[in-house]
């Protein structure tokens, strides 16, 4: 018969690091920025992590968050597992990718239940219409802002590369591997000559 | 197909579309606007998307297959690479590839949108809803979601 012991982990464990945070407080920080977040979650990812629970620095996060960029798969997702993981090991990556993720998949599968029932309805049709034309603009709006930068340097090489993906995958329809085989050592060729050029 | 997304889901586009559509006809292009539309109007992170195509194909069960599958093998990737990372104090070359593939991640958005673009707008009208919205997202800090609402409006007066 086990006898109930006092737990010794909360007296043993964190004399020096900082009070460790739970496996709750993680998935709900995560869901609720998941929820938040109407076309990205990005922004309030940083709000929650940065400002609001003061899990890490600004530049921590520009930092984790540059290595999930350059990493394939979807950005935030990588983030909640990278940034789960640095703070309580395999279990926090859980707990943060579960948090981002579930929530919102019960929501969309829900949608997507109605969507297959209703979806012929005229109306509906037409509402939805008139939905992607708005969502498509606001990807234009997002690519917009993320091209800035590049036009400002006006390197010819940078725009070549943009154009060149374009072009391959959006005009001709080669499939992605493919692109990106051959696009991604090209380009990082080109970055480490332009980079040389530079400095020299 | 997770692991070609560099960039965001955004980028994955134009390959879940010929994916779904131009290979397996898994959906019609209209289905594949609308389902681009719903993942706009939810909350969450935009891969979604691949969820509602997963429920299409296969019910419940393809909705979570197909989320688990874009989602779960490139978190593993991530974990082990940051790991790797953290370790490594010398890191230049992230930088590197960071900077090379930003052009690359720009151009597959612009693909993404000329082909979302040519699912979704079917009219003159269309287009300049989607014009409208492109200047307004770009220059004013106004909520998104105010913007969808009001093409959804507009679609169900039957303006478009």
């Amino acid at each position: 018969m086990p006898a109930p012991s006092p737990p010794l982990t909360a007296e043993s464990s964190g004399n020096t690091t900082p009070a460790p945070v739970g496996l709750g407080t993680l998935f709900i920080a995560f869901a609720k920025m998941s929820l938040a977040g109407f076309g990205g979650v990005l922004v309030w990812a940083r709000r929650a992590i940065v400002e609001q629970h003061g899990w890490m620095t600004a530049e921590e996060f520009n930092e984790t968050f540059a290595i999930c960029h350059f990493l394939p798969g979807p950005n935030i997702v990588n983030l909640s597992v990278v940034f789960g993981a640095r703070i309580r090991g395999i279990p926090g990556a859980v707990a943060a990718f579960a948090g981002l993720l579930g929530p919102p998949v019960l929501i969309v599968t829900f949608l997507a239940i109605l969507y297959s029932r209703y979806g012929d309805l005229e109306a509906l049709r037409r509402t939805l219409a008139g939905v992607s034309c708005v969502a498509v603009g606001l990807l234009f709006a997002v690519i917009a802002r993320m091209m800035l930068p590049l036009l400002k340097k006006r390197e010819p090489l940078d725009l070549l590369t943009m154009l060149a993906v374009f072009v391959a995958v959006g005009l001709v329809r080669w499939p992605l591997p493919i692109v990106l085989l051959v696009g991604v050592p090209v380009s990082v060729l080109l970055t480490i000559m332009v980079r040389r050029r530079s400095g020299a | 197909m997770s692991l070609f997304a560099v960039g965001g889901a955004n980028s994955a586009i134009p390959e879940i579309h010929r994916i779904a559509v131009d290979v397996n006809h898994w959906l019609t292009d209209k289905q594949f606007s609308d389902v681009f539309a719903i993942s706009q109007l939810s909350p969450g992170p935009n891969v979604l998307i691949v969820t509602l195509i997963g429920y299409q194909v296969a019910g419940i069960l393809g909705a979570l297959v197909a989320t688990l599958s874009m989602c779960g093998p490139t978190a593993v990737v991530a974990y082990y690479v940051s790991r790797f990372l953290a370790r490594s104090t010398h890191a230049t070359w992230p930088g590197i590839v960071q900077a090379a593939l930003v052009p690359l991640s720009i151009g597959l958005m612009s693909a993404s949108g000329l082909i979302v673009m040519m699912t979704a707008d079917t009219s003159i009208i269309a287009y300049s809803v989607t014009a409208v919205a492109a200047v307004l997202a770009f220059a004013t800090r106004l909520n998104p979601l105010w913007l969808l609402v009001g093409g959804g409006l507009l679609g169900f007066a039957g303006i478009l």
